[in-house]
């Protein structure tokens, strides 16, 4: 099957500042990846970049074989670093947004998310705090029957408990045409549910690989590696 | 059941190493259907795609069979079950054997040590 996701020669320069630079990147269907790498390395930049919030200086991006655009945000859900919701809404309105606006969208799975995590549908945003916040969200971007989610620091913020409740969204979301793609510090959190792993540094891939071949070659957590790895 | 995933060791031989526990355990039976690898993952709280590589080794040594119409099952050949009890049974001695050893314990020693707390817990 074709990829999901095919960069070449990707570069992006912000005013002198090469914030990725010559990313060639194959990403298949069916596989939960992890982006990861320091801060400042370009891992939000080529989320933004997948997207379309960014335009490529020169190489190319093609998400199922077309440049990003109004097609591919079709089936690319997104979770950006930063919240965008209007905060005067509340949790069911925004879920009615999101219905009405993507054609993919499920309310009931997001529904059936608010009750598990407990969160009060009537409440304001405004009224929630930080992480319940993230995890609205992260509900409404899992809750799209997409073909690639791109999750920018989806658990961040957000307590242990409900982290293991989110992995396990993700992992029973899980489907063999659809690819995860989530960039995030917390390694040692996720990294049992990932397929692959790409590290990238100063803008450029230094590793794209399967998690468990990386542990029968290092003998080594993916988390030990990154810690070796970026050692500062 | 119980499952223990760390992140040091490739989790497809965890997983493996598991079900097989599972199985010499009793708590899998001969014959038994397998719950569905999405619902094993969750469980486990792995990726579906490496339960499902665990499940595919665990069939190429005969454990595990797929019927193509009902799922997956543990094999009701019970010689192949006591071929892996025996060869589980052996790992644990070997490796409490190296140990002994290590805090300086010879043979004889061993055997005696055994011996004395068996006969206690017998008590």
């Amino acid at each position: 099957m074709n990829p999901i996701l095919e960069c070449k020669s990707l570069t992006k320069i912000y005013s002198g500042f090469t914030a990725l630079s010559d990313v060639n990147l194959t990403l298949e269907r069916g596989r939960i990846i992890g982006l990861l790498g320091p801060n400042g390395s370009g891992k939000t930049t080529l989320l933004k970049l997948i997207n379309g919030l960014l335009v490529p200086d020169s190489g190319s991006i093609q998400i199922e074989g077309k440049k990003p655009g109004v097609e591919t945000k079709r089936i690319v859900s997104y979770l950006p670093e930063k919240t965008y919701l209007a905060d005067w809404m509340k949790v069911s309105q925004v879920v009615e947004f999101f219905h009405d606006f993507y054609e993919n969208f499920n309310p009931k799975k997001a529904y059936d998310m608010l009750t598990d995590l407990k969160i009060d549908p009537e409440k304001h945003l405004n009224t929630l705090s930080k992480g319940t916040k993230e995890k609205v969200q992260l509900i409404l971007v899992m809750s799209r029957e997409a073909d690639l989610y791109c999750l920018d620091e989806p658990i961040g913020g957000v307590d242990p408990a409900s982290r293991d409740y989110i992995l396990n969204t993700i992992i029973n979301n899980y489907n063999e045409n659809a690819t995860v793609l989530i960039s995030t510090h917390l390694i040692a959190d996720i990294e049992k549910v990932l397929d692959e792993v790409i590290f990238l540094k100063d803008g450029s891939v230094t590793l794209h690989s399967s998690v468990d071949d990386i542990r029968v070659a290092e003998s080594k957590s993916i988390d030990s590696l990154f810690r070796e790895v970026f050692k500062c | 059941m119980q499952w223990n995933i760390d992140s040091e060791r490739p989790v497809y031989i965890q997983l493996i190493e598991q079900i097989q526990a599972g199985i010499v355990s009793g708590y899998f039976n001969p014959g038994d259907k397998l719950p569905s690898v999405r619902e094993l993952a969750a469980e486990a709280g792995v990726n579906p795609n490496t339960m499902q590589r665990a499940l595919a080794e665990l069939e190429q040594t005969e454990l595990v069979y797929t019927n193509r119409t009902s799922g997956r099952f543990i094999t009701s050949d019970i010689g192949i079950i006591k071929k892996l009890k025996k060869q589980s049974a052996n790992n644990i001695i070997v490796e409490f054997i190296e140990k002994m050893k290590q805090i300086g314990y010879q043979e004889d020693d061993i055997l005696e040590c055994i011996t004395k707390i068996l006969e206690e817990m017998r008590k």
